[in-house]
């Protein structure tokens, strides 16, 4: 349903969100003490005990996203990723829903172009926690696949990608990566493509299902009120019931796109405009000082150069904005706006040269002080929950980033200085190769 | 004397939860503490009872426009400084307009909230509302209506059905408000706006987190304390006449797929001990959609295969008068008017058969579970204070939840359904998608994609 509220800036969950939680932090509070091994079957757990609220939650993921879609199967990783609790273990879908609404546990799945995965959060009391337990279990393991069950959530995902082409910003952001990743498996959207879900089979989904759900492939995060020996037990209990197909290799290195300017008709009264070249991976030597010298250009909000041009001095856009995604491999970087369809051309020129200036010149010793002093200010609302440290801990695991990350991550913001920004930008950003998208606009606008 | 308040309200809330704090300054400043040591942050939020709800035709929007000029400056503090201060401390900031309210919000470590309350409690009555920023600012949110609601298919449709199932109260009107009266609007407007609700006596400070209640009361009489009250205009109740017979509307807007909007008129949570029907709907919305298999899923998606989603939605906690809706996307080759029927008819059964024992268990089952998942999160519970507060509702209420909803009866579900879900007291939307088809104009104009 519609939201409630309408906000001064774009709430940070969201896009936001996701960009901020890779490069998370995390720890630095001597309470978060991570604990870290690998089952017997292979599947990798990272674990934090905390004994403060009766709950617990678990998420399991695999490189299971879309980047790893055959290619002509775009979606295939998508739909067999929803269809896992839509009937497991000889339960029907009614079954598992009812099983765990009946104990308060509540099921989620996450799919991005990494990441396939399964969240649960229960209450760590017995008769709920065993029985919620019980039912990710099945739905991890021994998945159905139902035909029926296959073919109304086919259409359910088609209706979902027609129903998005209502967004403007969904297809700017479609057409952007497609402009920017070329033949790479970052290409191509979550959600898949219509054409191709359409010819999918049962014996697709169990195929990707076998080779990419397997314990050597596991991630298992666990966040709450348990002890480390049922911590293990769990963690065994779900790794033996997955096949031992091994680790998947990583994925393709993506090439670094030419610059390309895509202008794509639409009946809006706004141009979505994108702008960007691919980025970093999450483990590059370059990551911190991107990261903080973004603040500086479109990751700090009000701080930001690019909202201070684009939306302060000229009233441009509600929403102005540059992040670093990385992913396994590099992500993009990426900056947006969306303005009114006559100042498109105005939009983009002051983003243009706001992000030009911006690796010319860098950022001033004022703003980086700015956008230190925010971040590592700011470290411990990065970890005040549960919900938000069990996000780390499935980063920390899936990327295999050092257990003492967190620990190190304020010094890594503090240690970043003008020169490293600069240099690290002039590196990554060729403002001549930009890849740019405009949605917005009749067909005859140009 | 100084430093006296009005009442002192202190109780449990949900079992092992601290107790909240609740004070009244002598100005008429209402200061609510929830004390939650698990890290060491603090939320504090400052919630004015005045939203949409309060506007009046001509200048819809401008308390959400107020909003955006409360980071323009004040007397000490010049524009831009405000969010500047806080994010060298290392917090986050925002804030929002609903119908009922404006709140304005940072979450920091627990050690900085003097500084939140030192700026907030300049800006509620020190602001400048200068022309030259509020011509600025206007365009900023006319982009923000642009991009949430004129370029968003079901965003119209549901702004378009608020205004058709109210017609006299002011619940009618978009929160961002109408584009002509953007258009027209002014900083006068603005101005009006702060002076006529911000003032201590219309505001809420809630703080939750890793603070010493006392210590955040001494905090908020040293800041917000001097603040003068000041009178408030007489809120007249502008009740909604009764709905004597269906509404029905359709939507055309740019779209691929159909959609459906259905609004009964309900009763919102007033008097939290006596009412009943409020909670009889919140656990009603709950067997309709409230897990993957619940009613609507499991008939219109899972079974009929008539809908691609279905859900119920109820909201019990407002200054005026609630809704109960449905929202739908039809199936493939599905109409919405079979889509409209086979709602009815779910409903019907409702209405005729009630609800199983086990249906009512398991809503309840995941209500009580709620209850222990929110404490993960010190801005929800922040988040529910303000909204319980200022809808006229007392913590008590609040802490009391649960309890009301564990002690409704499958009856009383099925009294509600036959009482608020009547088709004389119904509206409709129905978006008639625009077929848009996404055409290149010139993709790639310089240079090859990807040469190796």
């Amino acid at each position: 349903m519609q939201t409630k509220q309408l906000f001064f800036k774009l709430p940070s969950p969201g896009v936001f969100l996701v960009a901020l939680l890779f490069c998370l932090p995390q720890v630095a509070q001597a309470a978060l003490t991570i604990q870290h091994w690998t089952t017997p079957q292979g599947a990798r757990v990272v674990f934090v005990e905390s004994h403060e609220l009766p709950m617990l939650d678990v998420a399991v993921e695999f490189p299971a996203g879309s980047a790893r879609d055959p290619a002509d199967k775009p979606g295939l990783a998508q739909l067999t990723h929803s269809l896992l609790d839509q009937g497991a273990a000889g339960l029907s879908d009614t079954a598992i829903a009812f099983g765990l609404a009946d104990v308060g546990a509540v099921l989620s799945g996450h799919l991005d172009r990494d990441r396939g995965g399964v969240t649960l959060r229960t209450l760590s009391s017995s008769p709920e926690k065993d029985k919620a337990l019980e039912m990710l279990a099945r739905v991890l393991q021994q998945p159905d696949f139902p035909g029926e069950v296959v073919k109304r959530e086919k259409k359910r995902l088609m209706a979902g990608i027609r129903e998005a082409e209502a967004d403007p910003g969904n297809v700017a952001s479609k057409a952007f990566y497609r402009a920017m990743y070329g033949t790479h498996p970052y290409a191509h959207d979550e959600a898949g493509e219509i054409d191709s879900i359409d010819k999918l089979t049962r014996g697709d989904l169990q195929a990707f299902y076998r080779s990419h759900y397997s314990a050597p492939n596991a991630v298992i995060a666990l966040m709450g009120d348990i002890t480390r020996a049922e911590a293990e037990a769990i963690a065994n209990r779900l790794a033996a019931g997955l096949s031992q197909v091994p680790a998947l290799p990583a994925l393709p290195k993506p090439d670094l796109a030419a610059a390309s300017d895509t202008r794509i008709a639409y009946p809006s009264t706004q141009s979505h405009v994108l702008m960007g070249v691919v980025g970093v991976s999450r483990n590059d030597p370059d990551y911190f000082s991107l990261y903080v010298g973004n603040y500086v250009l479109g990751g700090g909000g009000f701080d930001s150069q690019l909202m201070r041009e684009v939306r302060d001095k000229r009233g441009y856009a509600y929403s102005a904005y540059s992040y670093f995604l990385p992913l396994g491999e590099a992500g993009p970087f990426q900056l947006g706006l969306q303005t009114k369809l006559a100042q498109t051309d105005d939009a983009l020129k002051v983003a243009q040269f706001t992000l030009r200036e911006f690796i010319a010149k860098g950022p001033s010793e004022v703003e980086l002080t700015q956008a230190k002093s925010n971040l590592t200010g700011g470290f411990p609302l990065r970890i005040d929950s549960n919900r938000k440290i069990l996000e780390y801990l499935s980063v920390i695991g899936f990327y295999r980033l050092p257990l003492d990350y967190l620990d190190t991550w304020v010094d890594q913001v503090n240690a970043v200085d003008v020169a490293a920004v600069k240099q690290a930008f002039a590196r990554r950003i060729n403002p001549d190769k930009l890849v740019t998208v405009v949605v917005g606009g009749p067909a005859s606008a140009r | 004397m100084q430093g006296m308040w009005g009442l002192v309200l202190a109780f449990a809330v949900a079992g092992a939860q601290a107790a909240v704090t609740d004070v009244m300054l002598d100005n008429g400043l209402r200061v609510i503490v929830q004390e939650d040591h698990r890290a060491p942050v603090m939320v504090s939020q400052v919630w004015y009872r005045a939203g949409s709800v309060d506007e009046f035709n001509g200048t819809t929007g401008v308390a959400h426009v107020l909003e955006h000029m409360m980071f323009k400056g004040t007397k000490t503090v010049p524009p831009g400084e405000f969010s500047k201060r806080i994010a060298a401390a290392g917090g986050r900031e925002n804030a929002f307009t609903s119908r009922d309210h404006t709140a304005y919000f940072q979450q920091m470590q627990k050690d900085r909230l003097e500084l939140a309350l030192q700026l907030e409690a300049d800006r509620m009555t020190n602001l400048i509302i200068s022309d030259e920023l509020f011509a600025k600012e206007i365009q900023v949110v006319m982009e923000e209506r642009r991009l949430r609601t004129d370029d968003q298919a079901q965003s119209i449709a549901y702004e378009r059905l608020m205004a058709t199932a109210y017609q006299a109260h002011p619940y009618r009107r978009p929160i961002i408000g109408w584009m002509d009266d953007l258009q027209n609007m002014t900083g006068q407007d603005a101005r009006d706006w702060y002076n006529r609700w911000y003032s201590p006596n219309n505001a809420t400070l809630v703080v939750a987190g890793d603070v010493k209640a006392d210590e955040v009361i001494a905090l908020a009489k040293q800041y917000f304390g001097p603040l003068p009250a000041r009178a408030l205009p007489t809120r007249k109740p502008q009740v909604e006449p009764a709905q004597i017979g269906s509404k029905r509307i359709v939507v055309k807007a740019p779209a691929q797929v159909p959609y459906l909007l259905m609004a009964w008129h309900a009763p919102s949570l007033k008097d939290w001990e006596k009412d009943t029907s409020p909670y009889a709907l919140q656990i009603l919305a709950g067997v309709l959609s409230g897990n993957d298999s619940a009613r609507l899923q499991k008939t219109l998606v899972k079974t009929q295969q008539i809908a691609v989603n279905a859900s119920a939605g109820y909201d019990a906690v407002s200054r005026g008068p609630a809704l109960f809706m449905v929202d739908a996307t039809p199936a493939a080759g599905k109409s919405v008017a079979d889509l409209e029927k086979a709602i009815r008819k779910e409903l019907d059964r409702v209405k005729r058969e009630g609800i199983s024992d086990s249906e009512l268990a398991r809503v309840k089952a995941q209500v009580i579970a709620g209850e222990v998942y929110q404490r993960d999160s010190l801005f929800y519970q922040a988040m529910q204070l303000g909204d319980y507060v200022t809808a006229g509702l007392p913590p008590a209420a609040l802490a009391g939840r649960v309890g009301k909803l564990r002690a409704v009866t499958a009856k009383e579900v099925q009294a509600a359904a036959q009482q608020w879900l009547k088709d004389d007291q119904l509206s409709v939307a129905e978006l008639d998608p625009q077929v848009l088809k996404p055409q290149a104009k010139n993709a790639a104009v310089s240079g090859v994609r990807h040469a190796n």
